[in-house]
């Protein structure tokens, strides 16, 4: 499970700890461990995922659409097509900055929820059931609930005028600029419970006793907290963040219900772009906007992973 | 070691003085914090699908003249095509759930085990699919070119491959830490690696595939992209309906009718999790054996 104590790339037993050889390593494991139980499993793996994925590689070049029925070479034309009415750009640029900021939020709001409720009290256990609700719900269902509450005769402006006593009117979902970090706020919303969780079980991962030694040796709860407890969350962290940015670069249902892509295609995620494009009947542009996605998280991927994995072995 | 996750008697460490009033406010700070952020949208859900249409046309905060939430939830069932949907979801979610499951744990278990080069890159290629995205359109073509088009077998492989990673993951986490001395307790009693998996492995890895059961029936249930792709429009799924259906003119101006299924919808999840919440929870934050 999700300890926080895994993370996406070593597994923890390959951390060269010691005892792990056990027993004739390679030799005797034809017999013990057969390699034909893997197989079931990464046929469905080849079939389902990698050979797709290899397709978009060669479709992306192509001219498939639901216009014609022959598929054609070619060449860069969908890209080209992409990059010069600036949809490449703007749905890529849209995409990581949703994405970036969903990792802030969803972590912010997270760890601020574990710390908040770490203490085991009735109303704390009462608490983390609650905020594990938007987490069990459909995403497209929380899209829905946000539109209807933001919307500019919605409840959220309701309430204001309530409380500040002068009508508000915002257009909560009408702004090219803000619209975007609304979105992102309302997908960190839907999955801060999990994020809570992990945080959670990360915190109770550190013996009491390390808390305890430094407060001994005079330190305030406050740098206890900070330059103890929390470089040992490392783990969680990175389990945390690499989720959820890299999940959320594939993300549509939240946005697609919201906004649809809008206002001005502000919003407009790579996923809805290929889900639009791919209702047009256009499969090569939505396919090489596919492999543009695929591509990004790839590139991301690495990189964010060993980063926050590097900050893990300092600690 | 057993770590119990939730509900673990914790050693009391005195309270210094600076810390009691952060102490007694804390309790005020979490009921101040819960109203707003999670009761607010709740509350909206409940009170609009108890409206009439009339009264649902802007939705707001203010509870029905006349509660009709089974009325709504009636129509909805009857007009939206429920029990089709529905039958439609478990179709696709149970068979996806236990071929993942089984087909995971199996190569987990040879994964978790071997060493080498070979193994390592086996590994990495099996969860690879956690992070990176599944190609969604090429994927419909590679269905029509295997006859799977629409269908629920071909939604049934594609959820396999995209959540086989996840289960893997979880799973060759799990099994490292199982003692290979139990394993060779029952192979010097005779037991070929079939009966080894059956009767030792599979029967300690109950917590994690309680965990991944949840999680994996999370992400199927509510899953609306992929199922617009594969079996849009030839086999309905809850999501996939109320998509659909909030998209297409009819339940415009219907706020009520589509909080009444966004209810009917998550019921399921819902009644599960109140029912297993402490095993689930304890699962998920990896309480249950170290």
């Amino acid at each position: 499970m999700p300890t926080g104590q895994e993370t996406l790339t070593r597994p923890p037993a390959a951390r060269g700890a010691p005892g792990r050889r056990q027993g004739p390593a390679g030799a005797g494991r034809g017999r013990t461990h057969p390699m034909w139980f893997l197989a079931p499993a990464f046929a469905l793996l080849f079939v389902f995922f990698f050979l797709p994925t290899l397709f978009n590689f060669v479709y992306a070049f192509t001219d498939w659409s639901s216009f014609k029925s022959d598929i054609r070479p070619a060449g860069f034309d969908n890209f080209g097509f992409l990059l010069s009415d600036g949809t490449l750009v703007a749905s890529l640029r849209v995409t990581v900055v949703y994405a970036a900021l969903v990792a802030l939020f969803q972590n912010l709001f997270g760890f601020g929820l574990a710390v908040l409720l770490e203490k085991d009290t009735w109303l704390n256990r009462t608490a983390r059931l609650i905020f594990l609700i938007p987490v069990l719900m459909s995403a497209l269902a929380v899209g829905y609930v946000f539109q209807a509450l933001l919307k500019p005769d919605g409840s959220l402006n309701d309430l204001l005028s309530a409380v500040t006593g002068q009508p508000v009117t915002v257009a909560w979902l009408g702004s090219t600029t803000w619209t975007l970090v609304l979105a992102a706020a309302i997908h960190a919303w839907k999955w801060m419970g999990l994020s809570m969780l992990i945080y959670l079980a990360g915190l109770k991962t550190i013996p009491e006793d390390v808390t305890e030694a430094a407060r001994i040796d005079g330190a305030s709860p406050w740098q206890a907290f900070w330059s103890v407890r929390f470089p040992l969350l490392a783990p969680a962290v990175t389990f945390n963040v690499a989720t959820a940015l890299l999940g959320s670069m594939n993300g549509f249902d939240i946005v697609q219900a919201l906004t649809g892509g809008g206002p001005a295609r502000s919003t407009e995620i790579l996923n809805i772009f290929i889900y639009r494009t791919f209702g047009q009947g256009l499969f090569a542009q939505a396919t090489a906007m596919s492999l543009v996605l695929f591509l990004m998280v790839a590139l991301l991927a690495f990189p964010v992973i060993r980063v926050l994995r590097k900050r893990e072995d300092i600690t | 070691m057993t770590v119990p996750a939730f509900g673990a008697v914790r050693r009391r460490v005195p309270p210094s003085r600076s810390r009691g009033l952060a102490a007694r406010l804390r309790p005020i700070a979490v009921v101040a914090l819960v109203v707003p952020v999670m009761g607010v949208p709740l509350w909206l859900i409940v009170v609009t699908a108890g409206k009439s249409q009339g009264e649902a046309l802007s939705p707001d905060l203010s509870p029905p003249a006349r509660w009709r939430l089974g009325e709504n939830l009636a129509q909805v069932w009857q007009q939206g095509e429920v029990p089709a949907a529905f039958l439609g979801s478990l179709l696709v979610v149970v068979p996806s759930v236990a071929l993942v499951l089984t087909l995971g744990s199996m190569a987990s278990w040879i994964l978790a085990r071997r060493t080498g080069r070979l193994n390592a890159v086996l590994y990495a290629l099996a969860i690879s699919g956690i992070v990176l995205p599944p190609a969604v359109v090429t994927i419909v073509l590679l269905l029509r070119q295997l006859g799977l088009a629409g269908s629920a077998a071909g939604m049934i492989g594609v959820y396999a491959g995209i959540y086989l990673s996840t289960v893997i993951f979880f799973v060759t986490g799990f099994i490292r830490t199982v003692p290979l001395s139990l394993e060779e307790a029952a192979r010097m009693d005779g037991a070929g690696p079939v009966r080894v998996f059956v009767s030792v492995i599979l029967p300690l890895l109950r917590p994690v595939l309680a965990t991944a059961t949840i999680l994996i029936c999370l992400y199927v249930w509510n899953d609306v992209f992929y199922a617009f792709f594969v079996v849009g429009g030839r086999l309905d799924t809850l999501p996939l309906n109320l998509f659909q259906v909030a998209n297409a003119g009819l339940y415009l101006n219907n706020w009520h009718l589509i909080f009444a299924y966004i209810i009917l919808m998550s019921l399921p999840l819902l009644a599960v999790f109140a029912v297993a919440q402490r095993r689930i929870i304890s699962g998920i934050t990896g309480g249950a054996v170290k």
